[in-house]
């Protein structure tokens, strides 16, 4: 008998909130609204032999429960090879292909030294604002190598036993477009490793390290355990899944994500082998983010197994070499969200073939980082740059939720006020966006319209979106939702990108306006079924049109606003035949 | 010509109303608890206030704390409200701040107090910088309010885009829905919240106007009731800032409201408290399915800027802060699949409630584990619902649901249940306090309502505090709470200015104006104060976050400095991350003015317990009880009969109608002369 239930079940918690509040103290002290407003970062408690993800807090960004597992194993690897780890070390980096995401992320690592040994790692991961390259905020959708997406920095000593290395700030803040942010978000990140550090010994110092160390492995037991019990509820088969991403922003040809599910008793399957190759563009993705990203997905329909590593143990994961999904250096990686977005909508796909009732239709799948840069009168440069949102998918218990944020975050989004203090914009419309949600039984959630007027000299404007060509699927009979749409001011009139939804650095003058309209979420179950009474109520609110409501539902809504019972019955019992 | 010295507490809650008299020309104290009077409270209000006093032409003044605004919130049952906005910013109300429920699982729904066709546009805008772009037309937005009140709406709100920075046109607009408006229902946004952030500003506004309308007729009636009894007395309203507030200043502001039942409570237990020698406490309140904690430092509860009273209802108005986990007696105990023990948040409530109650939940619960450790006496359940608890069937589904898995014997599983709860517990509180900065050792628990008090003891040593301090009614705190609150008013303002270009000596000056202009209306309400207190505050951050630190400022009578400013932020910012940024400007978002009407102080020595017993003749029996694997037998004593300074070590059970104390063995409680039981480790461990 090692460690016994009760203790384990109370050090669990003491754990998790120790993640949790390293997460707090970034959010709190960071500069940049990625990661204070819409926390693009997290924290956790990693493995000292394999890195792997032990304990990692709730509030921070789900994409990084699974990577940083692997951006610590680079650490290790790195110590190791110069003799080992060293108390009061810290690691900084962000090499992409070592620890998964992009290069935007940057990582802190830092062993935590117990009786001269490691006893875990404890690691921040934040979204800085601006680490140079090509385009202002990093979302550049024309690179076809990383280089033109920003500096990479490989593992190196931030901290060497305690002392801080200037110079390695130095040499980040001078290749930064906004280097006082990027100190300020460097001193969040340093701020909540101090704490988790002060946090572990006294958690060490009340248990004894024995006694944490069996809780640490045991959770990795549990969670294992759990996740095989939730496979061995579902029906044994195979099913198959795929979508698409637009192009990869070089050329214009759509990007297949590809899905064979194999739910055999306890353990699960994952094979991406008919994925597109690696393309020239930024969506690619390294082994290490589709791990992390199919780890999202998962705990989205399992929403009972823990943030621990023991979760994939029964999962085989199959990544061909040379695939969209695994691709090594210097192939551009920027565009990651996107990709990991479209992976995690193949596996809800195919999770609503074997299991309906715990699936749900397809959330609006991209970010849309869109970024305005420029220069203010009196000289200063500026960037905005900032996700939107979009709808979520219908799903069994009802309607999807209206502007909702990305699965593979928990960011919200800045005030309006806030930017328009902070740059020279003025916002025209922030409103929901009509007939965006893919109809079903249970409609999808609507997505939004943001339209943003320039007020001063004039700007850059960039844009790195997806979902313009190939719409949110719903699933069980739903419909998709409606196709991603930017459209901005030129002197010839209005224009769309050529790649649909990206764009590099198309110059906007003061007074003209872009205009982006997200997808809502895919349909839950057949429109042709839905509640008369419901469309009719979504018509008076305007989330649906009348058209729509005859063409995708079948609902004729008279004059007065009500149901038009006859003619309802007669044209869902001809669209049925059709 | 009555003698008008009654000051009377209401705490209206959802099963029972409890009323505090205090008699402020003889010291007298009396209490009542009559049932709660769904769908209009004002009757149990009036028959509660009846209990107690005789002549309702005694009465000075009412205090009461209510939670008809957080049912109407909780449940949707606010009026038919309207929005009027500006153009292109309908759904500001329904798009949040693009966020979800839960991170994990996306099956999340939102349905706001104001759906999209009550949602009107007009054409205006106000500029970030408070330039005004378009002025607005006042004929349009009568319009809108005609269309609005042709919908039905019994309410409205004006919000429009940067109102913060100019609410001229938002005058404009309020003055001309004012003109066609049948009833005082208009609300305008940046009234209730002058500060940058349109979706919050927006919510709060909007919750207002949903909730004037009920809060208002309540208030009405209240008042109604009250004079038909031939009361001339005073009714003031406890705030979720834990000051009270008129009726008018409620009805014009009833979101401040929201948190005015739990707040009560915190009021009490820092009154309370002060007495006792304890400044600094950590209020426990359990109720069935959650436990909410909130901390007292130095005399003072610690507020918080805003809150989330559900998903996507966000209130930014300054309320006593209130942590909450799903943690309380009906708690549901499980084992998951991956073999650990989890307590709630799933919960059985107070119906069908604990196995114990019989009444068709089969689910161990943390109330059951209580009872088969012995720590509740089967035969006298609190509250006087049911006459006898089933502890049989309590553990017989703790068997079967968490020893058997578990593969540990049955009182093993029932002390794991509330070890996982204390843990859940003692993080809250470690959350409050340790994450916050303050030492537990310098922290007293307080637990109120029924329950708190058999925990009490495990987390003042889980969490380290100090001591433990048991009110002598636990039961109606909230009520008393109500006579000793202060009044108080908060105000904010938008600055959004770096320091450096801040005029310091007018930002004083100003600061100075909002607070004589509050204390305005402190001395309207007819009340009287032993002081006033003023509180000044910044809210500042580096050019560049988003997250401010709240700053203490003194505006000394020479003047207000850029450098003062600039020692109170750095002071603030050292407290808070422990390091500064040097060479980054520092920004002034906001200032915050509180203005506070101190009370004068109440007796506590009327809790004073009997001298005329001995401790043994409060001996009522012994129970056998089950701590950390060993049976033992505690001596069972009738609490309220305990002298003043009866020692009694654990462990023991200490009974009363409204509570059960538990006394660990290894600690000991002490009946001080205020009546309260205070917890500490025994002497020779620790503690004096």
């Amino acid at each position: 008998m090692a460690i016994d239930p009760i203790t384990l079940a109370i050090l669990k918690g003491r754990l998790e909130q120790i993640a949790d509040e390293m997460d707090a103290t970034l959010f709190r002290s960071a500069f940049n609204p990625i990661i204070a407003e819409a926390h693009d970062a997290s924290h956790g408690i990693y493995d000292a032999a394999s890195g792997d993800t032990l304990v990692q807090g709730k509030s921070g960004l789900p994409i990084f429960v699974g990577v940083m597992a692997f951006a610590v194993k680079a650490v290790i690897e790195k110590a190791t090879a110069q003799g080992g780890p060293s108390d009061g070390d810290v690691w900084i980096f962000n090499d992409p292909y070592a620890g998964g995401t992009h290069l935007s992320d940057f990582r802190l690592v830092r062993p935590l030294f117990r009786d001269g040994q490691v006893f875990c790692y404890l690691a921040s991961v934040g979204h800085w604002h601006d680490v140079g390259g090509n385009v202002p905020g990093n979302y550049n959708p024309a690179a076809t190598e990383c280089f033109q997406e920003g500096m990479l920095i490989p593992p190196v000593k931030l901290f060497d036993r305690g002392e801080l290395r200037q110079d390695v700030i130095d040499i980040l803040s001078a290749n930064s477009r906004l280097p006082t942010s990027l100190y300020g978000d460097l001193n969040g990140q340093i701020n909540a490793l101090d704490l988790g550090t002060r946090r572990m010994g006294e958690l060490l110092d009340e248990y004894g390290a024995e006694v944490v160390a069996e809780a640490l492995g045991e959770l990795k037991v549990r969670a294992a355990r759990l996740m095989r019990a939730q496979i061995r509820d579902l029906p044994d088969g195979t099913v198959f899944a795929e979508d698409f991403l637009d192009n990869d922003g070089i050329t214009d040809e759509p990007l297949k994500i590809a899905l064979d599910l194999t739910i055999e008793g306890e353990k699960m399957r994952m094979d991406f082998s008919h994925s597109s190759p690696s393309c020239s563009g930024p969506l690619n993705i390294s082994r290490a983010t589709t791990v992390a990203a199919c780890y999202v997905a998962l705990k989205h329909v399992f929403g009972e197994v823990p943030a621990n590593a023991g979760v994939l143990e029964p999962v085989e994961f199959v990544i061909p070499d040379g695939s969209i999904l695994a691709v090594e250096a210097p192939k551009p990686v920027g565009g990651y969200t996107e990709t990991i977005l479209r992976l995690i909508d193949v596996v809800f796909q195919a999770v609503a073939e074997i299991a309906p009732e715990r699936s749900n239709g397809c959330a609006y799948g991209t970010i849309n980082a869109l970024s305005l840069a420029g220069h203010r009168l009196d000289g200063r440069r500026w960037v905005m740059f900032s996700f939107f949102g979009g709808g979520h998918g219908g799903h069994p218990k009802g309607d999807g939720l209206n502007h909702g944020n990305a699965p593979i975050s928990t960011a919200t989004i800045p005030p309006l006020e806030i930017l328009e203090v902070a740059y020279p914009v003025k916002f025209t419309q922030w409103s929901l966006r009509p007939d965006s949600g893919g109809p079903g039984n249970h409609r999808g959630g609507l997505g939004a319209v943001y339209e943003i007027e320039l007020l001063e000299k004039d700007a850059d404007v960039f844009l790195f979106g997806e979902r313009g060509r190939f719409a949110p699927p719903g699933v069980v009979g739903g419909k998709p939702a409606a196709l991603n749409r930017f459209v901005y001011d030129t002197s010839d009139g209005e224009k769309s990108p050529a790649m649909t939804s990206k764009m590099v650095g198309v110059k906007l003058l003061r007074g003209q306006h872009v205009r982006l309209e997200t997808p809502g979420g895919g349909g839950y179950g057949d429109p042709l079924t839905r509640d008369p009474q419901a469309v009719a109520r979504d018509v008076g609110l305007g989330f649906v049109s009348r058209e729509a409501a005859e063409a995708d539902y079948g609902v004729v809504i008279g004059s007065d606003g009500d149901v038009d019972d006859t003619a309802t019955t007669a044209l869902r019992r001809a669209s049925a035949a059709a | 010509m009555s003698k008008q010295s009654y000051v009377i507490g209401v705490d209206v809650g959802g099963t029972f109303t409890d009323v505090f008299l205090w008699d402020e020309a003889t010291g007298r104290v009396a209490t009542a608890k009559v049932p709660s009077t769904r769908g209009d409270q004002s009757i149990g209000f009036v028959e509660g206030i009846s209990a107690v006093a005789g002549d309702f032409a005694d009465i000075a003044t009412v205090v009461h704390g209510t939670t008809v605004g957080t049912n109407a919130l909780l449940e949707r049952k606010g009026a038919p409200t309207g929005i009027i906005t500006t153009e292109g910013f309908r759904d500001v109300l329904e798009m949040r701040r693009r966020d979800r429920p839960t991170t994990w699982g996306l099956w999340g729904m939102f349905t706001p107090v104001v759906p999209r066709d009550r949602r009107l546009e007009v054409r205006e805008r106000v500029l970030a910088d408070g330039n005004v772009l378009t002025k607005v037309d006042a004929r349009e937005v009568a319009e809108r309010a005609e269309a609005l009140r042709a919908a039905g709406c019994e309410s409205v709100c004006v919000f429009f885009i940067n109102g913060y920075a100019n609410n001229d046109n938002e005058a404009v607009a309020v003055e001309a829905v004012r003109s066609v408006w049948p009833n005082a229902y208009v609300t305008a946004a940046t009234e209730i919240v002058p500060e940058i952030r349109e979706f919050e500003r927006l919510s709060t506004a909007t919750l207002n106007a949903y909730l004037q309308p009920v809060v208002s007729s309540y208030l009405d009636r209240l008042e109604t009731a009250l004079e038909t009894r031939g009361s001339g007395g005073d009714v003031l309203i406890v705030q979720s800032n834990g000051g009270v507030m008129s009726v008018e200043t409620a009805k014009r502001y009833p979101v401040r409201t929201a948190l005015s039942g739990p707040a009560a409570g915190v009021i009490a237990a820092k009154a309370i408290s002060a007495a006792a020698g304890y400044p600094n406490v950590i209020t426990c309140d359990m109720g069935g399915t959650s436990f909410d904690v909130s901390l007292v430092a130095s005399g003072e509860a610690a507020l918080a800027a805003q809150t989330a009273i559900d998903f996507g209802m966000v209130v930014r108005t300054p309320m006593i802060e209130i942590t909450t986990i799903g943690a309380g007696g009906g708690s549901i105990a499980r084992v998951d699949e991956g073999g650990i023990l989890q307590v709630g948040p799933e919960s059985a409530g107070s119906n069908p409630g604990p196995v114990c109650y019989g009444l068709g939940n089969d689910r161990p619960t943390v109330t059951d584990a209580n009872l088969v450790l012995g720590r509740i006496n089967a035969a006298r359940p609190i509250g006087g619902k049911l006459d006898a608890l089933d502890v049989d069937a309590a553990r017989a589904a703790i068997d079967r649901e968490i020893a058997k898995p578990l593969d540990i014997d049955v009182m093993e599983a029932a002390e794991a249940i509330l070890k996982v709860a204390n843990a859940k517990m003692a993080g809250a509180i470690r959350l409050v306090s340790i994450e916050r900065g303050f030492d537990p050792d310098k922290f007293a628990a307080m637990p109120f309502g029924g329950g708190g008090a058999l925990h009490t003891g495990a987390l003042i040593k889980d969490v380290g505090l100090r001591s433990a301090l048991v009110p002598r009614y636990p039961g109606v705190t909230s009520a008393l709470g109500c006579v000793v609150a202060d009044m108080r008013h908060d105000r904010v303002q938008t600055v959004n200015m770096l320091l450096d270009d801040v005029d310091a000596a007018a930002l004083g000056a100003e600061m100075e104006a909002v607070a004589d202009e509050t204390q305005a209306l402190l001395a309207r309400a007819g009340v009287a104060f032993e002081r006033i207190d003023r509180v000044f505050e910044l809210d500042m951050l580096y050019l560049g976050q988003t997250h401010t630190v709240t700053a203490p400022i003194e505006l000394p009578p020479e003047g207000l400095t850029v450098d003062a400013i600039r020692r109170a932020f750095d002071a603030a910012y050292l407290r808070a991350f422990g390091r500064l940024l040097t060479g980054i400007p520092v920004r002034v978002m906001n200032y915050r003015v509180a203005v506070i009407g101190r009370r004068p102080a109440f007796d506590m020595t009327v809790f004073a317990p009997p001298s005329d017993r001995t401790l043994d003749a409060c001996l009522v029996g012994s129970r056998r009880v089950r701590v950390d694997g060993e049976d033992v037998d505690a001596p069972v004593y009738e609490r309220l009969d305990l002298p003043d300074d009866a020692l009694i070590p654990g462990p023991a059970l200490l009974e009363q109608p409204d509570t059960t104390i538990f006394i660990d063995p290894g600690l000991v409680g002490r009946v001080d002369r205020f009546g309260n039981v205070v917890i500490t480790q025994q002497p020779g461990e620790g503690d004096d």
